[in-house]
């Protein structure tokens, strides 16, 4: 039998390891994926290759600009729904709704997280493409992609801001109304600005789902790579764009694909350092009391 | 205190790691000997599945694994080895190993429009202009006055390829906004629902929701494309590294041999004998 | 504007926002069932796919696909992940490795799954030659996993009151020995939890499977098989086959295995709570 002590000096080990996991893989994604990207940054040059516009792998043209630009493009669009939309959402929860009504539409909202990323997708080709196509284009769109990205990121923003909300102290909100302030005068000068690090998180996790989405993308999004007019215009994402191609690739088209993903990673962890920034700063608010 | 019993901690991992056990034996032992593996163009996989469902039925031990990816994937597979057979819908270039070609059937290239097109018919000239973004109205084909949305497949695509070859010729690229579909399914549902598309399918994937228009006057039909009078045709084949043998071979056998040929014509595509 | 009127315009748009979330919910919820539930019966759950291109048979396979996949999947995750969260709730310092471990599992959670599907194919379906098997893609699963168990982990194990440990110590076990017989029994329902929100996302996970799996739509034999998950099989239903009323009921298939996993946690959350509040 093992002496409880030999375990237990030796158990700090075992667990040190499991925790260096997620950073030793880290670590290995970002070496093979640049491994496997390096060829295309070479052979095509890192500028061409980032601000080229012309993608046609057959004719070895590798730009991806189109593409920045696509996923940039729906991300704003989805976000410019889904941040008021989830704001006001949390706040209904959080402060105005009754606990009946709440008993209904927290669980939705939790229902609404775990749905598959493909059957969004399948909603938005069968019912949201050809609603746009009524108003212009052939419905495969930029739009189509951000009402998409809007439903998928809705409820995570909805969840994390709510969560922010009612952390903020009480004595905040009673400090205002005590001061004459109505409902709304409290929530939105004093509670959200309390809650502002954490509502900012829950908008930077949906960012990321929503610029990290693939498969959806590639439903509804016509996947041109051309630099768009209008948000009735098709487009291409950088992650639908690695995913559609990626099965059909060989040589410098996969190694460009992989560049891609270099720059998606890239990407989001340009947003996230920055909102990391933003929320150190943000800070957690000032406790005058 | 206690919610559930320390030893219930133990279930799932148990659990788990006895199935890892079972399967990894399981896969050892069971193993390669019966089954084949495909893998390339999407245009062949349904057809491969018809067919290798009934091969299975006839030989109930053998587990043949149909997978897509493309023909470019099915290419370099089959020359890797990593799959016994691969498939293509484009003829093999300069640029291709050298592979052991197994012609499967024959496809037509459909130009589809929807239903509620009243246009019936193009010349290959037009066609190509259409897709090169040069002839953006319906109207100027013999349309109503509305814009054409074109749709094609994802560069790499043995169809695409194929498409391009055959009708966009060396000169002409298809237009940089077209919408793209990852396969011919795709391509129809988008086609079907926009009354002002136009797109490019496999024979084998027209139905009743799709219009096939006739080229350089001649209709798309088996017949026609089986005469030569079509002018789209392409050959699908089953790749394989050196000549098959054993298991490979009765299956490539039986898709070649009357009753694979069968399922072929029933699918909607050409027998190739 | 009088304040009492923005309030009310405030409230308006408040309101709304919920009527909004609920309508898209009901909206995809109804949707994908009034078109699913007809091409839904008894022999579609327990049929194979047969190919073709109307997609013809059921979903047997996929279904399970998805169950292997996720009891592999969750073998394999289930040590490092709850073993990390140990390390960092129970022995981290406040040093540089801690904050590069940190990194790490921050960094991890915001990468995207396609992501991981490039790398689980650069690396485990051909560098390490599993090509494309459930083990190629449980690997990549894995590697997407790990921040989400080990922060749920981490939040149930500190969630644990210090008068548990002080107890077990005071009475002479070991910090292991608390660890084991009194912290981790203490947590096991935020434990479940977050294993079953990670059953969730390995059910709904599409992008990297995509690229590690292969398209088989056969019964996997082995860990070496491929094969598609419930969610990879309503994209190519989608995707490649005229069958949408399939991949609708596809859909609906996933959508009541989420609103039975999601009533799962919400009933284990509850108990718990309602433990904790008891003060057992």
């Amino acid at each position: 039998m093992v002496s409880r002590y030999f375990i237990d000096r030796n158990a700090k080990y075992l667990v040190l390891i499991c925790a260096t996991t997620s950073f030793v893989i880290l670590a290995a994604i970002a070496i093979f994926t640049l491994r496997e990207g390096l060829p295309a940054f070479q052979q095509v040059g890192l500028l061409k290759l980032i601000f080229g516009t012309e993608w046609r792998p057959t004719q070895e043209k590798f730009g991806i600009l189109p593409m920045i630009i696509g996923s940039l493009a729906v991300t704003i669009g989805a976000m410019l729904l889904a941040i008021p939309l989830g704001i006001g959402c949390a706040v209904l929860l959080a402060e105005v709704a009754p606990h009946r009504i709440r008993q209904l539409l927290r669980p939705a909202v939790e229902i609404l997280v775990g749905i598959p990323s493909v059957v969004y997708g399948l909603v938005g080709m069968l019912l949201i493409v050809p609603l746009i196509r009524d108003i212009g284009g052939t419905g495969y769109s930029i739009a189509a992609g951000s009402l998409v990205l809007t439903a998928m990121t809705l409820p995570t923003i909805i969840s994390v801001s709510e969560d922010s909300i009612r952390a903020v102290p009480r004595r905040y909100k009673e400090g205002a109304l005590a001061l004459g302030a109505n409902h709304w005068q409290t929530i939105w000068h004093v509670l959200i600005p309390a809650a502002r690090s954490g509502i900012l998180a829950g908008i930077i996790l949906g960012i990321g789902r929503a610029i990290g989405e693939a498969m959806a993308m590639i439903m509804v999004t016509g996947n041109a790579v051309q630099i768009p007019n209008s948000p009735l215009d098709p487009t291409r994402t950088l992650a639908g764009g690695i995913a559609v191609e990626i099965n059909y690739a060989s040589g410098l088209h996969e190694n460009a694909l992989f560049a891609v993903g270099v720059v998606l990673f890239v990407l989001i962890m340009i947003i996230n350092s920055f909102a990391l920034v933003v929320m150190r700063r943000g800070g957690p608010a000032q406790d005058v009391c | 205190m206690q919610f559930v019993k320390k030893w219930k901690l133990f279930i799932l991992p148990i659990f788990a790691v006895s199935f890892l056990a079972a399967s990894a034996l399981l896969g050892c032992a069971g193993g390669a000997s019966n089954t084949i593996t495909e893998a390339g163009s999407t245009t062949v996989q349904p057809l491969a599945e018809k067919l290798a469902s009934a091969f299975k039925a006839k030989n109930p031990d053998v587990n043949i694994v149909i997978q897509g990816g493309g023909s470019g994937v099915g290419i370099k597979s089959v020359n890797d080895g990593t799959v016994d057979i691969g498939a293509s819908s484009r003829e093999l270039t300069a640029s291709d190993p050298p592979l052991v070609k197994h012609l499967l059937a024959r496809d037509g290239i459909a130009i589809i429009v929807p239903l509620s097109n009243p246009v019936s018919g193009l010349t290959i000239e037009q066609v190509r202009v259409i897709f090169a973004g040069n002839i953006t109205n319906w109207s100027q084909v013999g349309g109503p006055d509305k814009g054409i949305d074109v749709v094609a497949r994802e560069e790499g695509s043995g169809t695409r390829t194929a498409f391009e070859e055959m009708v966009m010729g060396k000169n002409a690229l298809i237009k940089a906004d077209a919408i793209l579909q990852p396969s011919n399914g795709a391509v129809k549902t988008a086609v079907s629902s926009d009354p002002q598309a136009i797109g490019f399918i496999s024979f084998g994937y027209i139905d009743s929701s799709v219009k096939a228009l006739a080229i350089n006057g001649v209709a798309a039909t088996e017949p026609n494309a089986k005469n030569g009078s079509y002018p789209i045709v392409r050959p699908l084949y089953f790749l394989t590294k050196t000549q098959p043998t054993g298991l490979v071979k009765d299956f490539i056998d039986f898709c070649l041999g009357s009753e694979g040929q069968s399922i072929v014509a029933k699918e909607g595509y050409i027998p190739s004998m | 504007m009088s304040a009492k009127s923005r309030q009310k315009l405030a409230m308006v748009f408040i309101w709304g926002s919920g009527v909004i979330t609920m309508l898209i919910l009901f909206l995809i919820i109804g949707y994908v069932l009034a078109r699913g539930l007809p091409a839904f019966s008894f022999d579609f759950l327990f049929t194979a796919p047969q190919g073709g291109l109307s997609g013809e048979g059921g979903i047997s396979t996929a279904i399970v696909t998805t169950i292997y996949l996720v009891l592999l999947t969750l073998a394999i995750l289930l040590v490092p992940g709850i073993g990390a969260a140990i390390y960092l709730s129970e022995y981290a310092k406040d040093n540089w490795l801690t904050r590069i471990i940190r990194y790490g599992v921050d960094t991890l959670a915001g990468v995207p799954s396609i992501v991981f599907g490039l790398f689980g194919f650069v690396l485990f379906v051909t560098a390490l030659h599993f090509r494309f098997s459930l083990l190629s893609g449980a690997l990549t699963l894995v590697c997407l996993l790990l921040p989400t168990l080990i922060r749920t982990s981490e939040e149930a194990i500190k969630a644990v009151p210090r008068s548990h440990r002080e107890g077990a110590l005071a009475l002479g076990a070991t910090k292991w020995q608390t660890i084991w017989h009194v912290v981790l029994p203490s947590a096991l329902p935020g434990i479940v939890t977050g294993v079953i929100l990670c059953i969730g996302r390995i059910v709904g996970e599409t992008a990297s499977l995509y690229v590690t799996m292969g398209g088989s739509a056969a019964m996997p034999s082995s860990l070496f098989s491929g094969g598609r998950t419930l969610s990879l099989h309503l994209f190519y239903l989608a995707m490649e086959t005229r069958a949408l009323e399939k991949a609708m009921a596809t859909g609906a298939v996933l959508i009541i295995t989420i609103l039975v996993i999601n009533t799962i946690v919400n009933w284990i959350s509850y108990r718990f709570r309602a433990r904790v509040l008891r003060g057992a």
